[in-house]
């Protein structure tokens, strides 16, 4: 039977933490106010994307204290725990871009072959960019466009047009590039995978379990991170792009990937 | 020699490449440019109380909603795209919902980047001796009426403007005047002061008109700005500006000539030698 442990727990926390966000408009609850860019935590600190506050750096102005000391417990946790384990665990534009991914898998979406001539390091170009237009028109410029916030206001505040980013990016997926927003456009993630260096989760793989079976990297949303270790080495997969999710551990039926603490090994690849 | 050749390919794919990126990045750049230029273009936007200046609003609004989520009356929304106004930015329309001014604005504390700026809307209390908040020091917009739909300047007797002012008799007076076409009756005209109004709108949500007649606009809007060079001399406190540009010109003197003699001193003092 397929396992679906770290699917199912990841769906848990998202919703858990979108349930929190929506009770927190609608029933003033105080465990999590506001939204995927600042948060305030039990009416005591706030958590802060370092790419939101890095972006109004970029216009010049100085940002609230309590905002960036958010920011800081957000780069340290992702930095040294958590990895880029935001854009899986947290996010919840994953739960938009899975559900693509899934549909693309179940109708063969695959076979339509689109040619995109996009490379996934582009999310890094588009994290720049994003940096350099806010600082031109003085304004965090990612922020106007961003589907998550778009997708956090309208499940709180209703929707409105903001609708349409977020099926525009649930087509994109579908129907243009497999994975084509998380794994090649979202210069959060992007800017996270640059984080994502020393932090203490990293996926570990072994090559005499493996069967190559090829089911991980069918199922890897940032298959690059994989290609070149599994049946291959036995080691931690190191790439910052990956983004902790479990997936090729539920999907792996002989048990060659598991959860592991980093050990710090120094590889080429 | 064949791998020279590669070698030369390669090395024009590269500079191929980094055109092509560069070009990628330059259109992606534009593109996403007109877009900003186009969501910040927006004029007629009213803020939350103790938003600060405009383009430093902008920069500062970190988008999370929290003054949305602490408005008791659903008053702020957060722009949507397509509303024309930079997107995720909270803003209110007062003939929909507008500001019920708060006593204790639970809008602006809980900002935590500094875009709505407590002390703006903060005053010193005398009896508590102490700073407390004040929503009457608020500076959203300000009313301005349109006289030829306003009913009250027709001579027919609405006041419901004047009413709904929570800072009655101040931001919204009523001036007496006689009507000379009736010739028995009186206009009871509304006359806002701009410097107490705080641009709540609720004037602008009870107007009876079909379309208000008193509306709120942003202040940059509804007001004019004389330049520096305008001095009140009949007041006192204006003219004293003018001691100080006197100051600063007469320093500028000294850095260039080191002396500190006024003009007039250089022309009577000459007069004063070709006497003697």
């Amino acid at each position: 039977m397929k396992n679906n442990k770290y699917l199912i727990l990841r769906r848990i926390t998202q919703l858990s933490i979108l349930i929190l966000f929506i009770g927190a408009n609608w029933y003033e609850w105080n465990i999590l106010k506001g939204n995927y860019s600042t948060a305030k935590v039990l009416d005591i600190f706030y958590l802060s994307d370092p790419y939101a506050v890095l972006q109004t750096f970029a216009t010049g102005f100085i940002i609230g204290v309590d905002v960036l000391i958010g920011t800081l417990i957000i780069v340290l946790f992702y930095g040294l725990i958590g990895g880029r384990a935001f854009c899986s665990w947290v996010c919840p534009m994953n739960i938009v871009t899975d559900t693509a991914n899934w549909l693309r898998k179940k109708f063969k979406m695959y076979k339509e072959n689109v040619k995109v001539p996009i490379k996934r390091n582009m999310r890094y170009w588009i994290l720049g960019l994003g940096l350099v237009l806010s600082a031109i028109f003085g304004v965090a410029a990612f922020e106007l466009v961003s589907p998550v916030a778009m997708l956090h206001r309208g499940l709180i505040f209703g929707w409105g047009v903001g609708l349409a980013a977020v099926f525009l990016v649930f087509f994109f997926d579908l129907f243009v590039l497999q994975n084509g927003w998380c794994g090649y456009v979202c210069p959060i993630g992007g800017f996270y995978s640059l984080l994502n260096k020393v932090s203490i989760f990293k996926i570990q793989h072994d090559k005499d379990k493996c069967t190559n079976c090829n089911k991980c990297l069918i199922a890897c949303p940032e298959k690059q991170v994989l290609i070149h270790i599994i049946g291959k080495e036995s080691r931690q997969i190191t790439g910052g792009e990956c983004t902790n999710c479990g997936r090729c551990i539920d999907v792996c039926n002989d048990d060659s990937l598991k959860f592991s603490i980093n050990k710090f090994k120094k590889f080429t690849k | 020699m064949d791998t020279k050749k590669k070698k030369m390919a390669s090395r024009r794919d590269v500079i191929r490449k980094m055109f092509q990126g560069a070009g990628f990045l330059g259109m992606g750049g534009f593109a996403w440019g007109a877009y900003i230029d186009k969501a910040k273009a927006g004029e007629l936007i009213l803020r939350p109380p103790g938003a600060i200046e405009k383009d430093d609003f902008l920069k500062a609004c970190i988008k999370c909603g929290a003054c949305v989520e602490a408005c008791p009356y659903d008053t702020l929304i957060l722009a949507e795209p397509g509303d024309n106004k930079p997107v995720g930015t909270p803003y209110f329309e007062p003939r929909i919902i507008p500001c019920e001014m708060c006593p204790d604005i639970p809008c602006v504390p809980v900002c935590p980047s500094g875009a709505l700026n407590e002390e703006s809307v903060t005053s010193f209390d005398e009896k508590e001796n102490k700073n407390i908040l004040d929503i009457n020091k608020a500076k959203m917009g300000v009313a301005v009426i349109d006289e030829k739909s306003c009913v009250a300047f027709w001579g027919i007797q609405c006041d419901l403007c004047y009413r709904a002012c929570p800072i009655m008799d101040e931001a919204i007076s009523l001036k007496y005047e006689r009507n000379e076409r009736t010739g028995k009756h009186a206009f009871l005209k509304p006359v806002i002061n701009k410097d107490v109004c705080t641009g709540c709108g609720l004037c602008e949500h009870a107007c009876v008109t079909e379309r208000a007649a008193i509306r709120i606009l942003p202040i940059e809007i509804a007001t004019g700005k004389v330049g520096d060079h305008y001095i009140k001399g009949w007041d006192k406190k204006d003219e004293n500006r003018l001691k100080k540009v006197e100051d600063d010109e007469q320093k500028e003197d000294k850095n260039n000539s080191g002396t500190s003699d006024k003009a007039m001193d250089y022309l009577n003092g000459d007069w004063q030698e070709i006497i003697d």
